[in-house]
């Protein structure tokens, strides 16, 4: 073993982008092509080490932790640092550090107003070192700090670089500024479900004995049913809120539209393509394997907020008149489908879920890109006032019919695995669970299909096609940069290889879920 | 480097066939047939990179992949004909991965070499290869020659995906490409807003009828545990008490999917729509592709609706869908003004009558008229897209009198019409009249579902000699109507037409039941041998074939009574009024006002926007209740909070944009930081609570 695979690889991974930040607020705020040179070296080392990791990976015995190590950190409370990757963590690690990168890549000309590139990158740094280490921290407590740790920089990204048009909402006596509702309105709502994630972790540790935050002793703990009966259902319950507000699961998703609407492009793309997982990976990291008993109990009712989400997020799509609205929505969808693949219980609902994540990653994140950089060019989002961009733009215009046709869940593109799978998972849950809920469930997951379809067939009608507006005629609109085109081929390229051979994200985590549910739920 | 072992060892799985195929000459054009959908495919991105640097603009990719499907298909076709392949031989399937999570159900590519797969290639390639050739003349100068090239390509290639499949799976990529396909040539000019939404009702509509292929391939696949055609027919054979139990369910949700590509009622409406596509794309769609893959899979599956138990069930659904679509649809084509909106009628009632064969369990019959059909409509499109682009209009009232300035266009759209109509001896007669017969015979014991659907093909046989009469009669005959000279098509156009016309004459010669039974020897090699033993076709019924004649004699008498006569104008030659159907046929049966007014606007209008202000509203008037509740009780919790409540922070931030840092220290004196040490200390009293009282 060397030294790289003894927990080296993946602390590298995490920890980069923090030094990267303290770096770069070393550097004089003036000098900024060095600032950007900096954020992005770092940034590309983390996912340099991220890809090392996944070729030393052994994708043999991708059910093991694998590349950790275990120290000594917090004695006082027993808290340990214990990371470690397996098959279900390592796809979205690898995704989480080239999100980063493509970001970075996009903003180069592309600074969101009021400018300070230095700031806007310490931020970004900050928030990789976040969403890495909440996928390979194996102790609740480093879980909780790094899951945490993304919180306050997307606060600021929102706050700070976000959309500063005027609006009242409800219940509000005056106007407000989006972005500053939308941050609080992010801030609070996550912090709610935190604090709840957080009683739960510490009810955890004092039932375990001897009292540990450890994640596979838990696990083990709970196995042996030592977190049976109605405790065992409240911890649920409260890691439950935690989790289901960042997925976001209806109804607690409210702070999404808002807070991707207002974000500066980067952070909507950070917030969709790996913020909103933190959360579905929690349950099955967390939830799943700690309380598998409560998870039975609790199945149903994820089952129904799931399809809840689709049918409400897929009808609430089709009322937006603001493009980036529309598809911060429809995220709301996607991650329905995402909670009834892990409702499920079983390998082929939660191997559909993780295939679910890392596609809505790449291709929600790509729609942000292009929604962004339409937004930069016409300088609105109102979809009525947008039209024929084929025509303005053909290349920024074909990569959005391209991706707009993954979302949707065309076969042979990426978002089509996890749709189709999470419902071939539904018809047969876990034994136990009720077959007539969850394949009516199927149903209306299948039907909610055609709705998705129709929003963004309709949006791509409205946005795309027809002929150009005559406010938009003369204007001065140049097609997709050098920048852009480099930040989005990668992503259209998983997009196509992940669709024809899915085999990239199920040879990880294949394995890694059988074994999940085998130990949590015998099946 | 474990994952490049990794996919190593997935290299050599693909490679490994998992079973084996004759040797010889056929057992290497057996192995290599996957080419076949493959080949349009890798030319389709062909096109699409490197086509507008080609001589002809990447249209010479895309007719070489048809030419290449077109001759492969007949020697395949030949060699099958010389000797039938043997059932063992026929599938060909490579492991491409594994489903995780499901044990033996694997994620395949296979490719079928049977005579219903072969029959499907000859059929896409040949009708393909004229169409493309075709297509090259009518697209000539459009904006977006080549990429209307490379989506026409991968239209027909998602159909040889689809037709080529050896399990659910494939046949489920195969079909959405084609649907996709089907979206982007629809709306080939999507400069116009009407063009765009026929594509859109074309794609959802079809979406809709989509969820039952889902639902059933997923039962199916579960059930059975495979996804392949093979074991799921296997499965059926061997009376598997677990698929009996949903096999009704399965059949009935696979053949909804089939109704929405074949276009069945009431999913029928997008294919009139569908017009708004380039001429070459609708002749392509109405012949080859697309709307034959809901026929071709009642085929594909055709051993499980003869299963005993729920295929009865089923196939009195099927018999009765397609009966009925294939009369009222054939009265809609009656009234059109629009000459492809006729073409498109007529196309919806001939889907009726092989979707009524197939429920009627008549295998050869339903396949037979598939394959007739697919080349006299696709030759009546081609010559209405020839008359369309010599008068620039689609409207019949914009016609008449083309026969002389047009006789080419005239002689072949006459000699489609009549094939169409069934007239001794050319195509359409002996595949419409084998379709009446096993009607007729009703071997499966329908009784009177079977009898009702006789009655209604024996009328629709009048309907479709009247309409086409009448059709032929407004655009070639009288004077013409329209503006400026019309003028015969280029040769590129109207060779395809001649070509198409020949095969419209003669196809129906491979099966004349006593004299050449050609065709049913090319299904006879099956994926899978059905359970009635020997396939089922019915010897010539002299009664039926007499009436059925006699039907369409009738009909073209009726409308060379009507419509022979000129009058100043169109309108006035239409003088059949009868005063409840006429309006009722306008409408199109109120299908499409129903569907606008009762589902499309309601959801997208209302519905949508009373969910998004539930949203809006309700939900977060919630949050911010329970916002404004917090911020009440801080006042006197933190009562030195008060000064520094959500006004300040908002002030604080908004001046401070731009200054990170100063927003940094005004925020940490502010509410967040409040709120998070008011529910952590929240959190660790309940956490206590928990340790005394849990």
């Amino acid at each position: 073993m060397s030294w790289f695979e003894t927990g080296w690889g993946l602390s590298l991974t995490v920890f980069l982008p923090l030094v990267g930040a303290f770096v770069v607020m070393a550097i004089p705020k003036a000098r900024e092509r060095l600032v950007k040179s900096t954020a992005l070296a770092f940034a590309l080392a983390s996912f340099g080490t991220s890809v090392a990791v996944t070729v030393l990976f052994d994708f043999g015995g991708a059910e093991k932790f694998q590349m950790g190590t275990d120290l000594t950190w917090i004695p006082a409370i027993g808290s340990r640092f214990h990371v470690g990757i397996d098959g279900i963590s390592l796809p979205l690690l690898v995704l989480s550090t080239l999100i980063t990168v493509l970001s970075i890549v996009y903003s180069w000309n592309h600074w969101p107003e009021p400018h300070n590139p230095k700031a806007f990158l310490v931020l970004i740094l900050l928030l990789a070192t976040g969403m890495a280490g909440t996928f390979v921290a194996l102790d609740l407590i480093l879980f909780f700090i790094f899951f945490e740790l993304v919180l306050l920089p997307m606060y600021f990204m929102i706050g700070i670089w976000g959309d500063r048009t005027m609006i009242r909402p409800p219940g509000f006596k005056r106007e407000v500024e989006t972005r500053l509702y939308a941050a609080i309105k992010f801030f609070l709502f996550t912090l709610f479900g935190s604090a709840f994630m957080l009683l739960g972790f510490l009810a955890l540790y004092f039932k375990a004995d001897p009292h540990t935050f450890d994640m596979i002793a838990l696990a083990e703990a709970g196995r042996a049913g030592v977190f049976a009966g109605a405790f065992g259902g409240w911890v649920f319950a409260a890691l439950f809120l935690g989790f289901a507000v960042k997925v976001p699961m209806w109804p607690l998703h409210t702070w999404l539209p808002d807070a991707h609407t207002a974000a500066p492009t980067v952070g909507s793309v950070l917030l969709a393509a790996i913020l909103l997982k933190l959360g579905s990976y929690g349950f099955i990291r967390i939830s799943l394997p700690i309380l598998p008993e409560q998870a039975q109990d609790w199945a149903p009712v994820i089952a129904i907020l799931a399809v809840v989400a689709i049918i409400y997020g897929s009808l609430a799509c089709l009322a937006q008149t603001d493009m980036k609205r529309l598809i911060a929505f429809s995220s709301v969808g996607h991650m329905g489908f995402v909670m009834l693949g892990i409702a499920t219980l079983t390998d082929i609902g939660i191997n559909a879920a993780v295939i679910g994540m890392v596609a809505h990653g790449v291709i929600t994140g790509l729609l942000f890109f292009l929604a962004g950089s339409m937004q930069h060019r016409y300088h609105t989002r109102e979809i009525a006032r947008l039209g024929g961009n084929q025509k303005l733009l053909p290349i920024l215009g074909g990569i959005l019919a391209f991706t707009v046709m993954a979302s949707l869940g065309l076969p042979g593109l990426a978002g089509f695995w996890g749709e189709f799978m999470a419902l071939l998972g539904s018809f047969n849950p876990l034994e136990g669970l009720s077959l007539g809920l969850f394949r009516t469930a199927m149903v209306i997951g299948a039907i909610g299909t055609v709705l998705t379809a129709g929003y963004l067939l309709w949006m791509l009608q409205r946005v795309n096609l027809g002929e150009p507006p005559d406010e938009w005629t003369g204007k001065d609109l140049h097609d997709a940069d050098g920048f852009e085109l480099a930040a989005w081929s990668p992503l259209v390229l998983a997009i196509l290889a992940i669709g024809v051979f899915p085999r990239i994200v199920f040879g990880a985590t294949d394995d890694a879920v059988v074994n999940l549910v085998k130990s949590a739920f015998g099946g | 480097m474990q994952a490049l072992n990794t996919v190593l060892a997935y290299a050599e799985e693909a490679a490994h066939h998992l079973e084996t195929d004759p040797g010889g000459f056929v057992g290497v054009m057996v192995d290599w047939a996957w080419l076949i959908p493959v080949v349009p495919l890798v030319l389709m991105f062909a096109i699409v990179f490197f086509g507008k640097r080609l001589p002809l603009k990447g249209w010479e990719l895309a007719e070489g992949s048809m030419a290449f499907v077109a001759i492969y298909g007949v020697a395949l076709l030949i060699a099958n004909w010389i000797e039938p392949f043997t059932v063992e031989h026929h599938v060909e399937i490579a492991r491409i991965g594994v489903l995780p999570g499901l044990g033996d159900l694997v994620i395949e590519w296979g490719w079928v070499v049977d005579g219903l797969s072969i029959m499907m290639y000859t059929v896409v390639g040949v009708v393909g290869f004229f169409v493309f050739t075709y297509a090259k003349g009518y697209m000539e100068g459009d904006v977006r020659f080549t990429f209307f090239f490379a989506s026409f390509t991968l239209f027909a290639g998602g159909m040889l995906v689809l037709v080529s499949s050896a399990n659910m799976m494939q046949l489920i990529v195969g079909w959405e490409l084609v649907g996709v396909a089907s979206y982007l040539l629809i709306g080939h000019w999507w400069e116009d807003h009407a063009n765009n939404a026929a594509a859109i009702k074309a794609f959802i509509t079809n979406k809709i009828a989509d969820v039952g292929l889902f639902v059933g391939v997923i039962i199916a696949g579960i059930t059975v545990g495979s996804f392949r055609f093979t074991d799921v027919l296997d499965a059926v054979e061997a009376g598997d008490s677990a698929l009996a139990r949903v096999g009704f369910w399965v059949g009935l949700a696979m053949f909804v999917g089939a109704m929405g590509k074949s276009a069945q009622m009431p999913f029928h409406v997008w294919l009139p729509d569908a017009m708004a596509g380039p001429t070459p794309v609708s002749s392509l769609m109405h012949a080859a592709t697309m709307v034959t893959a809901g026929v071709y899979l009642l085929g594909r599956m055709f051993p499980f609706y003869q299963a005993e138990g729920f295929g009865d069930d089923v196939k009195l659904w099927i018999i009765l869908i397609g009966g009925f679509t294939l009369f009222f649809t054939g009265l809609l084509a009656l009234v059109q003004d629009d000459i492809k909106k006729v073409l498109a009628y007529s196309t919806l009632s001939q889907l009726g009558y092989m979707t009524a064969a197939m429920g009627a369990g008549a295998y050869t019959a339903g396949l037979f008229h598939l394959f007739t059909h697919a080349f006299f409509k696709g030759l009546l499109f081609l010559a209405a897209g020839s008359v369309i682009h010599g008068v620039h209009s689609n409207n019949m009232s914009d016609m008449g009198g083309l026969r002389k300035s047009m006789p080419t266009t005239y002689w072949t759209f006459l000699i489609g019409s009549l094939a169409l109509a069934g007239v001794f001896p050319l195509a359409g007669f002996w595949s419409k009249d084998e379709i009446l017969a096993s009607v007729k015979a009703d071997a499966f014991g329908l009784g009177s579902a079977a009898d009702l659907v006789l009655v209604l093909a024996i009328l629709g046989a009048f309907v479709t000699a009247f309409y086409m009469a009448r059709t032929v009669y407004l655009t070639f005959f009288g004077e013409y109507k329209g503006e400026g000279h019309p003028h015969e098509s280029p040769r590129v156009m109207t060779y395809p037409l001649i070509g198409l016309a020949v095969l419209s004459a003669v196809a129906g010669w491979v099966l004349i039941p006593g004299v050449s039974e050609g065709f049913t020897h090319w299904l006879e090699a099956r994926l899978h041998n059905p359970l009635d033993g020997p396939l089922h076709f019915e010897s010539i019924d002299w009664a039926v074939a007499g009436i059925g004649t006699l039907m369409a004699l009738l009909g073209i008498a009726a409308g060379t009574r009507l419509w022979y006569r000129d009058a100043p104008t169109q309108l006035e030659r239409d003088r059949f009024r009868i005063p409840v159907l006429y309006p009722l046929l306008e409408h199109k049966y109120y299908f499409d006002d129903v569907y606008m007014n009762g589902i499309v606007k309601p959801t997208a209008g209302p519905i949508a926007r009373a969910t998004n202000w539930s949203n809006n509203v309700i939900i977060d008037g919630v949050v911010n209740f329970f916002g404004a509740t917090a911020r009440f009780l801080s006042r006197y919790v933190y009562g030195w909070a008060d000064q520094r409540g959500i006004d300040l922070a908002i002030n604080a931030a908004a001046a401070a944009a731009g200054e990170t840092g100063s927003v940094v220290r005004r925020v940490q004196t502010g509410k967040v930081q409040q709120y998070a040490g008011a529910l952590f200390v929240g959190a660790i009293l309940l956490v206590i609570g928990f340790l005394i009282f849990g």
